[in-house]
């Protein structure tokens, strides 16, 4: 795999010798550098043009030269202005930063890389000297003095550099006396800077798929319909129960949204797996979409207009379906756009009933006006009220931690329905030291659309603290399982584990469930959801 | 660099007063002029910034949640943490705003060999903090006792309990001693963290030499080199009375006390300092999570090109029907 | 959204408390302290003068009865002399109120204005008006 031989390239000794002290010179007068593995390639004109966004080109940006538009300079401080008026948190954010610090060695970024522009506070300050040089008038009169600065191709180069070795996981924001959230100050830099056009194909791609084929890989209709023939078998090939679910079926009570990688890829298709078999087991009255097959939003790293556009679709097929609610898949990101934005954006959702379990008659009330449930909601609830069979012997073999992901965890603040679901499908499950679990948690250091092998370098140093905490309980209590409820987690976060924790292989939480879920006329189950044994030989076990 | 500037700004605004009202005699302007004029510009400035903020509307609803959302019944939820009630938000609120509840988490990163990553709960930022933040405002309450006629009585109280100590003549107040400690800390550990000092700004140093200024000043005139207090209070009443005159014999500590604390209140609106505004306007802490329970409104939220089902189905439609999809338009 | 009643409302309440001194004053009179020296003692004076300065003895009254305190109680001394050579009893109610024998009109006068709370009277006894009338 590509991914492997690029991660090997990179010396964990060398990595980890950080120096966390900043340099001599003052940060202004520090320029950025593209090296190989700390930025993504831009933005290809194809996609630009696709989805209707300003300056496609042929560009790189280890390029002297980024084609920016003439009024480049103009555009930007109309940008700035224009959000400062539509946004309190950018406009106060800018404002009431103390610089006390207490956000530094909270951003994985700098913990695993050290440089000093990878503090949040410095993060923001890269924005906030443009807007005091511009927008203040004490900024105006004392110039660099009172950190301000003006606007030149190097802030926007440094600008690029930044925000996008940014995950917007809020980590920062929890720390910080005034709740400064660093995604926020991220997300205006990166809209500002597709003003510009300077936008990264790893973002910019998926979203163009997503825009035309309902999901960021791009899958067909057909394709997908494919794939899901794939898994079905799979499904009854290690259970013996066939499953046939349906498609863009109207008059569901449910429609089912996830992100497609849980459909495309190992190890999120074993999720995927999960879910069909769930649901099945259930008969649930419930549907997959083509149109609305991706949870995730990747709108969410380009601009806000961008996460309306792309989050529209969902409203429109349950809608069009006639559906009563909607259930979402473990996602993060997609669950900070359907948790924050998609009601705001896109409600409200009246032509949906309040989302009632039809297995437990339980009343989502949290979700009333959204109508939308997170798919461990509904499944604590199924486990509470003793609906399913589980037998968690069947994952004996896996000693599990739990990694909460960012946006769950910080924007949601979903923490105990997972770990129940958790404790109630596997017999040993140990948790991560308290300073990288829950709202503390660290990120997989791929999200926000930095996931992609060209950022090798800056993933694995930004995973550290992750792969860190993961090692910690693989050495202590031998856990070779990290679970996780998000499709970038777990391909990420593979990645990741291949890199520092070997050992250590990466699962979802309905993967988990697949394997303890007793079903209705299945056959004696020797092997997991993966095709692999379920229990170890006789030998190793005798190791342990 | 940045901190000399800081500092000489500060000795600065001692020297004007002090020169003032010792050679040109310009007791009037320091007296009166001055303190009038940085009310004047506090409050006006003040509001000014908040009426800023507000005019910028709160689009969307994205507090930072940290702790368990409310969901199921059986899930006992964190309701100072991730508040979903109004009432929760107050208390998260008076926790962040009189206790500085997300500084309190603060930890200590340390990389150690292996590599393995120490995170130890780190209080010192925030006790200091807190002592610097509750001292001022108790000595800042303390000092209406020169503000009124007759003086009410839980100054006497407040007084009481800052001075319990009954340390030397004048009794000395716990509070003088923790504001000066404190900025001590805060100014010491901004130059000698290498990442703070590397963020530092002359707006970060300014206030700090202010504040100990105005600190020293107050100390030295009560326990060392004595004002005529008397004088003081006269000056203030007439003041507040809108009825000026500046009491012969005062003392220049004292003006130059007056004129740091004018310059605090004016720099202030203008400053990082109107963080004290901004606590209360931040959307990731004064927000209730309860998005998908209650729909938030965006004031701006407009129209934008979407991608519809029927544009996608006519892209699609063949390869739909040649797996059996169904579709809208045959 | 805007939450402009919740802003306006934190600023009336927030400009109201600054400006508290303000309203406070309104319709109170200004009485300025004037401490009084008429007592049967200080009018039978001749030269009216207290053991030190009069500019001392304001600036440095307290501090020079806390040194009285500590010398009579823990060092057993009794006598002051003073920088013009005079012999004083180190004593709050022989001394000082045989002279200021009217504790409300000269004490009081400052100490309530500034309200300074000194915690004489927690051993003293304070000076009878009619004794001082009755020397």
């Amino acid at each position: 795999m590509p991914n492997e031989s690029k991660s090997d390239e990179l010396k964990q000794d060398e990595l980890v010798k950080i120096d966390y002290k900043p340099p001599k010179k003052d940060w202004m007068d520090t320029p950025v550098h593209f090296r190989h593995g700390t930025y993504i390639y831009p933005a290809k004109a194809k996609n630009l043009t696709y989805l209707g966004l300003p300056n496609p080109r042929e560009w790189s940006p280890a390029d002297e030269d980024w084609k920016l538009p003439d009024n480049w300079k103009d555009i930007i401080l109309n940008g700035m202005k224009e959000r400062l008026d539509k946004y309190r948190s950018f406009k106060v954010f800018m404002d009431i930063c103390v610089r006390c610090g207490a956000c530094a060695d909270k951003c994985h970024f700098f913990i695993g890389g050290g440089d000093p522009k990878n503090m949040p506070v410095l993060r923001a300050e890269l924005i906030r000297s443009v807007y005091k040089g511009n927008f203040t008038a004490a900024g105006k009169i004392l110039g660099r003095l009172n950190g301000a600065r003006g606007l030149t191709k190097d802030v926007i180069k440094e600008w690029f550099y930044y925000f996008y070795q940014c995950t917007e996981c809020r980590r920062c924001s929890v720390f910080c006396p005034y709740g400064i959230d660093t995604a926020e100050i991220t997300m205006m830099g990166r809209e500002l800077l597709t003003l510009l056009g300077c936008n990264v194909n790893w973002v910019i791609e998926p979203v163009a798929n997503c825009y035309r084929t309902g999901n960021h890989l791009g899958i067909q209709p057909h394709a997908l319909k494919d794939m899901f023939e794939m898994l079905l078998d799979d499904i009854q090939d290690r259970t013996g129960v066939k499953i046939e679910p349906t498609f863009n079926r109207k008059g569901a009570e449910i429609l089912f949204v996830t992100p497609s990688a849980d459909y495309f890829a190992d190890p999120g298709i074993y999720t995927c797996m999960g879910y069909l078999m769930l649901f099945h087991e259930l008969g649930l009255d419930y549907t997959w979409s083509t149109y609305a097959s991706e949870g995730g939003n990747f709108g969410l790293f380009t601009s806000h207009e961008m996460i309306k556009r792309l989050n529209a679709k969902i409203y429109a097929e349950a809608k069009r379906l006639g559906v009563k609610w909607i259930i979402g898949g473990e996602c993060g990101h997609m669950w900070r756009v359907m948790h924050q934005y998609m009601d705001t954006m896109n409600g409200p959702a009246d032509f949906l009933e309040e989302p009632v379990s039809p297995i437990t008659g339980t009343r989502f009330e949290n979700a009333k006006s959204t109508k939308m449930v997170h798919i461990t909601e509904f499944t604590a609830d199924l486990i509470k009220n003793n609906k399913l069979k589980l037998d968690p012997g069947r994952n004996d073999k896996l000693r599990i931690t739990f990694h909460d992901s960012c946006n769950p965890a910080r924007a949601m603040g979903i923490l105990e329905e997972p770990r129940y679901i958790i404790k109630n499908v596997c017999n040993n499950f140990f948790e991560m030291p308290e300073n990288t679990i829950r709202e503390q948690t660290f990120c997989c250091a791929g999200g926000a659309g930095l996931g992609t092998d060209e950022m090798m370098e800056i993933r694995m140093r930004g995973g550290m603290p992750r792969a860190n905490a993961v090692k910690h309980v693989h050495d202590k209590h031998g856990v070779n399982r990290l679970t996780c409820m998000c499709a970038i987690d777990r391909a990420t976060l593979s990645t990741l584990m291949e890199y520092w924790v070997p050992d250590v292989k990466v699962t979802g939480i309905h993967e988990l469930v697949a394997n303890a879920l007793v079903m209705k006329g299945e056959k004696e189950r020797v092997v997991d959801i993966r095709g692999e044994a379920l229990k170890e030989k006789k030998g190793e076990d005798n190791v342990r | 660099m940045k901190l000399l500037v800081a500092f000489i700004s500060v000795l600065v605004l001692v020297a004007i007063p002090y020169l003032g009202i010792t050679y040109a005699g310009m007791s009037s302007v320091f007296g009166i002029i001055v303190p009038y004029a940085a009310v004047i510009i506090f409050i006006l400035g003040f509001v000014y910034r908040i009426i800023k903020w507000a005019r910028s509307p709160v689009p969307f609803r994205i507090p930072t949640t940290c702790g368990q959302e409310k969901s199921l019944p059986w899930i006992k939820q964190n309701k100072l943490d991730n508040p979903s009630s109004t009432t929760g938000v107050v208390g998260r609120m008076v926790l962040e705003v009189l206790f500085f509840r997300s500084l309190f988490r603060n930890t200590k990163t340390e990389l150690r060999d292996g590599p393995s990553l120490a995170y130890a709960s780190s209080g010192w930022l925030w006790l200091a903090a807190i002592a610097f933040h509750w001292s001022f405002l108790i000595i800042l309450i303390r000092h209406f006792r020169l503000f009124s006629v007759p003086v009410p009585y839980f100054i006497n109280v407040l007084e009481n309990v800052d001075g319990f100590l009954q340390i030397g003549i004048p009794t000395l107040y716990i509070t003088d001693v923790l504001l000066l400690a404190a900025v001590l800390y805060l100014f010491i550990r901004r130059i000698a963290i290498p990442q703070v000092r590397y963020i530092s700004l002359v707006s970060d140093y300014f206030p700090l030499f202010l504040i100990f200024g105005i600190g020293l000043t107050g100390v030295l005139m009560r326990y060392f080199y004595r004002v005529n207090v008397i004088g003081v209070k006269e000056l203030v009443m007439g003041l507040i009375a809108l009825k000026p005159n500046v009491p012969a014999d005062i003392g220049s500590l004292f003006f130059i006390h007056l004129f740091l604390i004018s310059a605090l209140f004016a720099y202030l609106p203008f400053s990082k300092l109107m963080h004290m505004g901004g606590v209360f306007f931040s959307p990731t802490r004064n927000l209730a999570n309860n998005n998908r329970m209650v729909r938030h409104i965006n004031p701006w939220n407009y129209p934008v090109h979407v991608h519809t089902y029927a544009e996608y189905e006519d892209d699609f439609r063949d390869k739909m029907k040649s797996v059996g999809l169904p579709v809208e338009k045959e | 959204m805007y939450d402009s009643g919740k802003i306006i409302t934190g600023l009336v309440l927030f400009v109201g408390l600054v400006t508290l001194p303000f309203w406070y004053s309104i319709g109170k009179a200004q009485v300025k302290p004037d401490p009084s020296l008429n007592t049967p003692v200080i009018n039978q004076m001749k030269v009216k003068h207290c053991i030190e300065s009069k500019q001392f003895m304001i600036d440095n009254h307290m501090e020079l009865l806390n040194d009285w305190r500590n010398a009579v109680v823990r060092d057993n001394k009794t006598l002051y002399v003073s920088t013009t050579g005079q012999s004083f009893t180190m004593s709050l109610e022989v001394t000082c109120f045989h002279c200021h024998s009217n504790e409300k009109q000269f004490c009081n006068q400052c100490h309530s204005y500034v309200n300074i709370q000194p915690y004489c009277w927690e051993c003293h006894v304070k000076p009878a008006e009619e004794i001082a009338n009755g020397h």
